[in-house]
């Protein structure tokens, strides 16, 4: 075998091998998707999303955990939308290179990195016991605020980073301040990328478990939540809870859950995938 | 015949940073005439056109000494307003920047921003900006489309439209046809041209032969230095300056 013929054959080697490390992920999902649907849709009706939890299985929904979902995606939405667009805006467009700003941009990535669990923790301090929260929708959806809001900032500084100079450039040309720039340019401009990442953000709210385990959500919820201030669960919890049930018929409703909290989450990507495609379709830089 | 001194320069030194990029820089433009500033790239002259509307200002590291005078008056005084100095002085950049709004929408936007909301009044000066940049008759059945849809020329006669719909005096143009294929380039040119009847126009340009064909006074900078300014007719001719002569007869740059 000659060097040439080596080498061809390290390449193709190498090929099978990144095929195959690709795989690996995607065939384990695909089984335990397969498993999961196997498992719970059987169980899916209108009965399993219209009733309240029991303590028979058969009898027993996730009225309440759908229900706090969508009120913790909503809350969650109005708090941190803002809070995390307006600072990444700050940080891109307004913060000039000084020590200040350095420590806070070193910070924000930090905070990316923190364990949900620690932000449970602090949402259990601040929320719930300084600001008297309780175990609430509010103080869930502000610990999950918490905890998304550097994924927002971060999405937000990369789509503004994506608008080119000139935009700017032709703007404070004509007499534009900052702000009336940022406003009518940068923004509509960059909104379809802010967009999106505030979905993906949204999506790894909505499958945490832990942080809203800790600030006390409670896994048995009598009632669907009316107002902020009231008690929760959500399908992340319900579904913890069952899975830890001995009984064989909690486990198929777990994966009835599963199935449900999964179409949410595969809803939300696919809905900030759209809204990538189209903004990139609209503007062309 | 003698014109009015409209934009004047007095000891303009400029640095970034370190960086001594405008050497004790003295120049006085006439009102209503085109001035062109050539010079290898790096040379400065970009950097001295964007003195004049205070564009620098966002680049970190740069500042200004000496006096920029417009009708007399110093812009870089600490009582001067950008927005309103820009009001009166109007750019058009080296690369077509259209918003990525419809053509309409370009045109308005600088008398959007100033709070102006009349539907006549900025229809009219659409039509009327358009007109003057020589674009109407291309666009006005489309004018609720988008500006990027325009070809390259097309966008950059919508630019200079952008600018003139404010009515400055001034315009700085900053290599407006450098990104501009043949026939747009002598449609700018023609433009400019017309232009200068109302306005007094400043020109970067890295092109001799249109330095020649557009303006009535040209200056050359040289590593950040105005080395020689004057008719641009005597300057083609018989320039003073030996770095001139070799620039203009093509040995550097």
């Amino acid at each position: 075998m000659t060097n040439s013929d080596i080498n061809r054959l390290k390449d193709k080697a190498f090929q099978f091998f990144g095929i195959f490390c690709t795989f690996i992920g995607l065939v384990v999902l695909a089984i335990f998707l397969f498993d999961i649907i196997l498992e719970g849709a059987a169980r899916i009706d209108w009965d399993f999303l219209t009733s309240l939890p029991s303590r028979r299985a058969s009898r027993a929904g996730i009225l309440t955990a759908w229900v706090g979902t969508l009120w913790i995606l909503v809350l969650t939405t109005i708090i941190a939308f803002p809070l995390g667009v307006a600072a990444g805006v700050y940080l891109e467009e307004y913060s000039t290179k000084n020590r200040l700003n350095n420590f806070l941009e070193i910070n924000i990535a930090n905070l990316a990195g923190v364990p949900s669990i620690i932000y449970g923790l602090l949402g259990l301090e601040i929320f719930v016991r300084q600001m008297r929260l309780g175990g609430s929708l509010l103080a869930g959806a502000l610990t999950l605020s918490l905890l998304i809001l550097p994924i927002i900032i971060v999405t937000t500084r990369e789509a503004i980073k994506a608008v080119p100079r000139s935009i700017r450039d032709g703007s404070f040309a004509l007499g534009a301040s900052k702000w009336q720039t940022v406003w009518n340019q940068v923004l509509p401009a960059s909104f379809g990328g802010i967009l999106t990442g505030i979905i993906l953000a949204l999506s790894r709210a909505v499958g945490e478990a832990a942080p809203l385990i800790v600030i006390g959500a409670l896994a048995y919820v009598p009632f669907t939540p009316s107002t902020p201030l009231d008690e929760f669960t959500v399908l992340p919890i319900q579904i913890f809870n069952w899975t830890s049930r001995p009984q064989e018929a909690f486990l198929t409703n777990a994966a009835a859950a599963i199935i449900i909290l999964l179409i949410i989450t595969f809803m939300l990507n696919g809905l900030a995938v759209y809204l990538r495609n189209k903004q990139q379709k609209k503007i062309k830089w | 015949m003698s014109k009015r001194i409209k934009l004047e320069a007095k000891d303009l030194n400029g640095y970034y940073g370190d960086f001594h990029a405008l050497k004790n820089i003295n120049i006085a433009m006439e009102e209503k005439a085109v001035t062109a500033f050539i010079g290898p790239s790096g040379c400065g002259k970009s950097t001295f056109l964007r003195t004049f509307n205070r564009m620098n200002d966002y680049i970190e590291g740069f500042r200004a000494e000496g006096e920029i005078l417009i009708d007399g008056k110093d812009i870089y005084r600490k009582d001067v307003r950008v927005d309103e100095l820009r009001k009166e002085v109007g750019m058009v950049f080296q690369k077509p920047n259209p918003f990525p709004k419809s053509i309409y929408e370009n045109v308005v936007y600088g008398l959007k921003i100033q709070g102006i909301k009349k539907k006549s009044v900025l229809e009219e000066a659409a039509e009327t900006s358009l007109r003057r940049a020589a674009l109407w008759e291309e666009v006005k059945d489309k004018l609720h489309k988008s500006a990027l849809a325009l070809s390259g020329g097309q966008q950059q006669r919508l630019c200079i439209a952008r600018a003139l719909a404010i009515s400055p005096s001034i315009l700085l143009m900053d290599e407006p046809a450098s990104a501009l294929d043949p026939i747009s380039t002598a449609k700018v040119e023609e433009l400019i041209y017309e232009l200068k009847n109302d306005y007094t126009i400043v020109i970067v340009t890295h092109n001799m032969q249109q330095a020649g064909r557009v303006s009535d006074y040209t200056a050359f900078f040289y590593m950040g230095e105005l080395v020689e300014f004057n008719k641009t007719k005597t300057m083609f001719t018989s320039p003073k300056d030996e770095r001139t002569q070799n620039y203009i007869t093509g040995r550097f740059g």
